[in-house]
């Protein structure tokens, strides 16, 4: 065999892999509106980490974040400390969310500013905003998965078909098992995500260097303004830091489908305890920055730094391997695409259309709504990610300050005023 | 609706001084621990030492958490 047909054959396996676990995963549930959006509030330790992990490590931390390690070097180092201070913020506030989510029934988070603010247009404004900012943030894990599938492949697939086939896919497996697909296809996806990022961040560096510590020592000798702020930048130094690992560390749990995945907890202290243990999780990003930095000595001048990962993984590792790293980095764009389009799906049919324009439905329309949308948005995604080119971290950024913004009216929804609050919870 | 304690706080506003707002104090290269740049190790270490932190905050809440259940399932019954 061609070393294009092994790695195409590896990825095809993968993906289909994936797939059928998703399609299986709510085959013997039926799928009723809770079901389909909170799992029927079920969910233990186990599948609550991987729902977490699932959403967490998208297709950015593949390849943002060595593409950032690559062509910005030290500013990069933002991403190694927001993701664990946000478990921090979501230790405080995601049992908060649970309980009013148990107590009133809610299964999103425009469901929780109506209970809490008492406001059907706030609901419908924020199920808006929310819907608006997650179509940048699935374009990423889309031009992702296409970027991935195509340079995996040789070229064998190009972009779009691969974006196409992996889009009818995940919204195949979503419109049929919702919330558990996505909790199960994260099983496989986490696994190999953390075995192909931890085995080429090793060999990649020792390839070319004879390890990770003569590569930075060359680095260090060579470009030691590469490792520290601003890097190759002239803005990015302390005080962007700062700014920035604050607005996404608060931000991060504000995210629709993040707030929303709380809603499938058994209990709080379910999510007490995976706010400890997940900050752990972010060391695997780490080998991916060796991986950036690597590509830094070995290949500059790439213009599109989002690829430096998958160029250096083609040219030094067996095609076998490269077909493991592209199944596993489809598969890390597609479980979040589906949260995001599950998410966004249902904030449209239940926040938006439902109080807006026929407050009459049913919760079984409005799940049926729900799941119409689900290929609706996956069309309008791909269509984004196909005809427009932008790098990978600005639209992640720009999806950030989006969802920031929801972040002051949920701190004051409980800490804002405690008699508020108390009279609330009476009512 | 209870406050976390200000014990928890206190220990929970450690990683953010460690990882976020002390950064013009660790971000560079030397000296270089394990091989790795200093920014690098230091920032490696605090995911390590914010899932302790973490946990010291899930033991120090743990009690109130206990109780405050406790006193809604008794509510719950009473109804």
């Amino acid at each position: 065999m061609s070393p294009t047909a092994i790695a195409l054959a590896i990825i095809f396996f993968i993906v289909a892999l994936g797939s059928a676990i998703g399609f299986y995963a709510g085959t013997r549930h039926r799928m009723s509106l809770e079901q389909w959006t909170v799992g029927s509030r079920g969910f233990g330790s186990l599948l609550m980490w991987l729902l977490m992990a699932g959403e967490i490590y998208t297709t950015f931390s593949f390849l943002g974040a060595s593409g950032w390690a690559y062509s910005r070097g030290g500013p990069a180092l933002y991403i190694l400390a927001y993701l664990p201070l946000s478990y921090v913020v979501s230790f405080f506030i995601s049992p908060l969310v649970w309980e009013l989510g148990r107590e009133h029934g809610l299964q999103t988070q425009p469901d929780f500013f109506l209970v809490r603010y008492r406001s059907k247009y706030l609901m419908a404004f924020v199920a808006l905003v929310g819907v608006a900012f997650m179509i940048p943030y699935l374009q990423i894990q889309l031009t992702g998965l296409g970027i991935i599938v195509e340079v995996a492949s040789f070229g064998g697939i190009g972009r779009t078909r691969a974006m196409i086939l992996g889009v009818v896919l995940l919204a195949g497996f979503v419109f049929v098992s919702g919330i558990r697909a996505v909790a199960w296809v994260s099983v496989l996806k986490d696994f190999l995500m953390v075995f192909a990022a931890v085995s080429i961040g090793i060999y990649v560096p020792h390839f070319f260097f004879g390890g990770i510590r003569p590569m930075f020592a060359e680095l260090a000798r060579a470009k030691p303004a590469h490792l520290v702020m601003p890097g190759a930048t002239n803005n990015l130094g302390h005080t962007w830091y700062v700014s920035t690992v604050l607005l996404t560390s608060l931000g991060a749990f504000m995210w629709p489908h993040a707030f929303g995945a709380t809603f499938t907890a058994r209990s709080a202290n379910v999510l007490r305890r995976n706010s400890v243990v997940m900050p752990l999780y972010n060391i695997t990003l780490a080998f991916i920055f060796f991986i950036g930095f690597t590509a830094f000595l070995v290949i500059p001048g790439l213009t599109n730094g989002d690829l430096s990962l998958l160029m250096l993984v083609r040219q030094t590792l067996p095609p076998w391997m490269l077909g493991v790293v592209g199944g596993a980095g489809a598969l890390t764009a597609m479980v979040p695409a589906s949260i995001l389009i599950l998410t966004a799906s249902t904030l449209f049919a239940k926040n938006l259309y439902r109080p807006v324009f026929a407050p009459t439905m049913t919760d079984d329309q409005v799940a049926r709504l729900a799941r119409i949308m689900v290929v609706a948005l996956s069309l309008v995604c791909l269509y984004f990610a196909i005809y427009s080119s932008t790098t990978l971290v600005s639209l992640l950024l720009l999806g950030y300050a989006g969802v920031t913004q929801f972040s002051p009216a949920s701190s004051w929804a409980f800490f804002g005023s405690a008699s508020r609050w108390s009279e609330f919870s009476a009512a | 609706m209870r406050r976390p304690s200000f014990g928890a706080i206190s220990l929970a506003l450690i990683p953010f001084l460690a990882m976020c707002f002390s950064v013009s104090a660790w971000d560079r290269v030397h000296p270089m621990i394990l091989g790795l740049p200093f920014n690098l190790f230091w920032l490696l270490s605090w995911i390590v030492l914010t899932s302790v932190c973490m946990w010291g905050v899930y033991r120090l809440e743990a009690p109130q958490i206990a109780k405050a259940e406790g006193r809604r399932e008794n509510a719950g019954r009473a109804q």
